[in-house]
């Protein structure tokens, strides 16, 4: 029977439905009182719900799958607590630019407003972390608005979109009837560049002397890594990826200096700071990025994309602005590059040459290197190995401290999609659920979640998840037995006064991970870390590694807080020696 | 100086909670607002005066753009304008005054929307100071009590409007509806 003919489908069939039109195929969450209808519809529906332990993990797994595959991801919850629990989520997609659409209960209409069990004011608290939000009020708009917030989250500058449907909008009937268009007059997309910015912006590159790519997660974003090569090419100019941006250019790229910013490289930082030239893609100038704003690449000029214009001019002055998708922008970009090319490519061939020559220089004086010791396992040596295995190809899903610092810099990623982690929020707890929902996303595809000590306690609830599912996520703890990266900031700046920051009582994985009916060991040796990795990545199923590392290294190069980015520390005070 | 922003926004629940949870979220302080339907009920024209500083004013009007329910955001601050405001005052005066009062009313071209032996209730439109100047003066002949409604602003530059144009949806090709079963 037609559904679209005379019968008609409950709010909870119809939000199936458009989800079902909007390609979804996976929607993590957590049932409850108010979204009982929904969860009833789902029983016979083929849509595959996979239910997390904690609504903050449905929204970081939604948050996985999205950053890895570019899809959107979607999530659900319960009203009232349910909610709110998605909330850090929810932020943490909004600071990134990440795809989701979130779908909360809420409770029945007449009872908003009054107080009602379960019941919070998930419009007003979502308002400032999503992108968008609606609250269903009749069953007739659910269609409308479903695919509204699809198209909003994954447009444009993509972020997270909130649908908050009261109990009795699941319940009432309605005919369904497709969505054949969506009018949004408010909402501006922005995607061709000005032609003529664009040719101006050429012309800059080609008459800099010291041009720089400052290229960030706008081009995973628009999905621009091939044309960023081409451009990065076509002007043999050197480039770095932000934390976001890591495997926009392929690592193994001979043009690829490395990241920059707090814990950036040194190459990366004097090239940004000496650099007469930014070309920035797709970035905001965080303050991890440019350290004291006034003492940023002073010398340079700007050139600023962004599909965002809210981003143009908001931190550092663009000399030349240009809106748009970075995708459409760079190929129209390159080429008018490549017109130029004939008349362009010899005027400043020797001081490109020297730049060049500079950036090696710097990049052999302090490389990033990794320091083994015979007695205890580095962190850098565990990342170091883990790239080995990954080849540059593997899913490395980061949470937030010093293990991520060093992920990013030792772990190498050739294509984008690769490196998922917290960049904007920092959240801790983020690691593991978000490699639940890449691995959902990317069944095939070998994918670590390496967490702190820290971090991984808050995410504990999720091996449920992985077992139940039989996911065979490397779950790598980076154990140094402290909030390492607090840890750090105490010692530096606090006079070592270590402060809440020594996690004693780290549980026994073999039998945590036992528990849950699955392989976990603890090393400490580094003698045994290459070949306990390599039988980690063998097993077909989820394995807990717990690697202890020595516990009082620290980051670096650092770049103090307020400081200047190319005043690093690049590394512990040396012992005086007679 | 007050930054006046006029924005077009779509006449729905939570838009004005959007624009004013984008200024308070970043600590500046609304001085007035005003929102009211436009001549088509869809919409709204709302004008805010909001404590901003100079450098931050485009950013303000940038990310007022951003928001889906904002079909324009202008900022009237430093371009021809024109920016209005009503008071509504109760004035209670014995009898002697009321000739006096009814005089500077005249002045400040107030009418009398009411009036009794108590006193009267007057309407006044104009800028700011001017409604400043008038409030004052009506101070020191007896208890006043002051409604006032926020600047109102008109453009004098036609601003060319924008709007989106509909986006045709593409399907994924589905025939759940089968499985769904009704
Ligand atoms: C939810 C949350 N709480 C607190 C912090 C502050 N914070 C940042 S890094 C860090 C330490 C993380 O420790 P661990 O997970 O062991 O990682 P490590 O730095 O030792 O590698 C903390 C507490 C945070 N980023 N997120
Ligand atoms: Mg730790």
């Amino acid at each position: 029977m037609s559904a679209t003919g005379t019968s008609t489908l409950s709010g909870a069939q119809i939000l199936l439905e458009c989800l079902v039109r909007e390609n979804v195929d996976c929607i993590f969450g957590y049932p409850g009182g108010v979204t009982l209808p929904l969860y009833d519809a789902m029983y016979d529906h083929p849509i595959r719900h996979v239910l997390v332990r904690h609504e903050q993990n449905a929204c970081f797994a939604a948050e996985g799958y999205a950053r890895s595959t570019g899809k959107v991801g979607v999530c659900c919850a319960t009203s009232g607590p349910g909610a709110t629990n998605l909330v850090t989520g929810l932020v943490d997609a909004m600071m990134d630019s990440i795809p989701v659409v979130a779908i909360t209960g809420q409770v029945s209409s007449k009872l908003i407003g009054t107080d009602a069990f379960q019941e919070a004011d998930t419009f007003g608290i979502t308002r400032s972390c999503t992108k968008h939000n609606f609250l269903v009020k009749n069953v007739a708009d659910l269609p409308q608005i479903v695919h509204e917030a699809f198209y909003i989250a994954s447009s444009g500058r993509p972020g997270p979109v909130l649908i908050d449907i009261p109990k009795d909008v699941f319940q009432a009937h309605s005919h369904y009837v497709p969505v054949s268009s969506i009018h949004l007059p408010g909402y501006k997309v922005f995607t061709e560049g000005h032609t003529g910015q664009i040719r101006r912006a050429a012309q800059m590159i080609w008459e800099a002397e010291r041009p720089f790519v400052y290229a960030g997660g706008g081009i995973i974003a628009a999905e621009a890594s091939e044309e960023l090569r081409e451009l990065v090419e076509t002007v043999d100019v050197p480039a770095v990826n932000t934390l976001m941006g890591l495997g926009a250019l392929p690592a193994n790229h001979p043009n690829f200096i490395s990241m920059p910013g707090m814990h950036g490289s040194y190459a990366a930082n004097m090239g940004m700071s000496n650099a007469d030239l930014l070309i920035a893609l797709g970035v905001r100038f965080d303050d991890r990025v440019t350290g004291r704003l006034a003492a940023f690449a002073p010398r340079a000029k700007v050139i600023h994309v962004d599909i965002d214009p809210a981003e143009i001019s908001k931190i550092r002055n663009a000399d030349l602005p240009i809106v748009g998708d970075v995708k459409r922008v760079l190929s129209k970009l390159t080429k008018v590059l490549k017109e130029l090319e004939p008349s362009c490519r010899e005027k400043n061939s020797l001081t490109r040459q020297a730049w060049w020559r500079q950036i090696r220089s710097w990049k052999a004086e302090h490389p990033l290197t990794v320091e083994t010791s015979t007695s205890e396992i580095k962190p850098q040596h565990l990342m170091r190995e883990i790239d080995r295995l990954s080849g540059g190809e593997a899913i490395v899903c980061s949470d937030v401290g010093q293990h991520q610092m060093w992920s990013a810099q030792f772990i190498r990623f050739n294509k984008p999609r690769l490196w998922i982690n917290s960049g904007g929020l920092g959240s801790m707890g983020f690691g593991l659920p978000s490699a639940i929902g890449a691995q959902f996303a990317c069944p095939e595809k070998l994918v670590f979640a390496i967490c702190g000590d820290g971090g991984f306690q808050m995410s504990i609830p999720e091996l449920a998840t992985i077992a139940n599912h039989g996911l065979p996520i490397k779950i790598i703890v980076m154990n140094n037995g402290y909030l390492g990266m607090v840890r750090q900031w105490q010692e530096l700046f606090y006079n070592n006064r270590m402060s809440q920051v020594e996690l004693n009582s780290f549980p026994d994985v073999e039998k945590l991970a036992g528990a849950y009916g699955f392989k976990g060991r603890t090393i400490e040796s580094p003698h045994e870390l290459a070949p306990t990795l390599r039988e980690v990545v063998n097993e077909p199923g989820p394995y807990l590694l717990n690697v202890k590392v020595s516990s009082y290294e620290n980051v670096y190069p650092m770049v103090p807080a307020g400081g200047a980015i190319n005043e690093m520390v690049l590394g512990p005070p040396q012992p005086v020696t007679a | 100086m007050l930054q006046i922003i006029s924005l077009l926004v779509e006449n729905k629940p939570g838009a004005l909670m959007r624009v004013t949870g984008l200024l308070t979220s970043r600590g500046y302080n609304i001085e007035s607002l005003t929102v009211a339907r436009t001549m088509d009920p869809t919409l709204s024209r709302m004008t805010i005066a909001v404590d901003v500083d100079q450098n931050l004013r485009s950013q303000v009007i940038k990310q007022m753009n951003k928001l889906i329910n904002v079909l324009q955001a202008t900022d009237l601050t430093d371009v021809p304008a024109v920016c209005r405001e009503m008071v509504l005052m109760r004035v209670r005066v014995g009898m002697s005054s009321r000739t006096a009062i009814l005089k500077e009313a005249e002045i400040f071209g107030a009418r009398v929307v009411e009036s009794s032996t108590e006193g009267f209730a007057l309407e006044a439109t104009g800028e700011a100071e001017k409604l400043e100047e008038f409030i004052d003066i009506m101070q020191s002949y007896g208890e006043i009590e002051v409604t006032r409604s926020g600047s109102v602003a008109v453009s004098l530059e036609a601003k060319k409007l924008r709007l989106s144009a509909p986006v045709q949806k593409a399907h994924a090709a589905v025939a759940s509806l089968e499985t769904v079963g009704t």
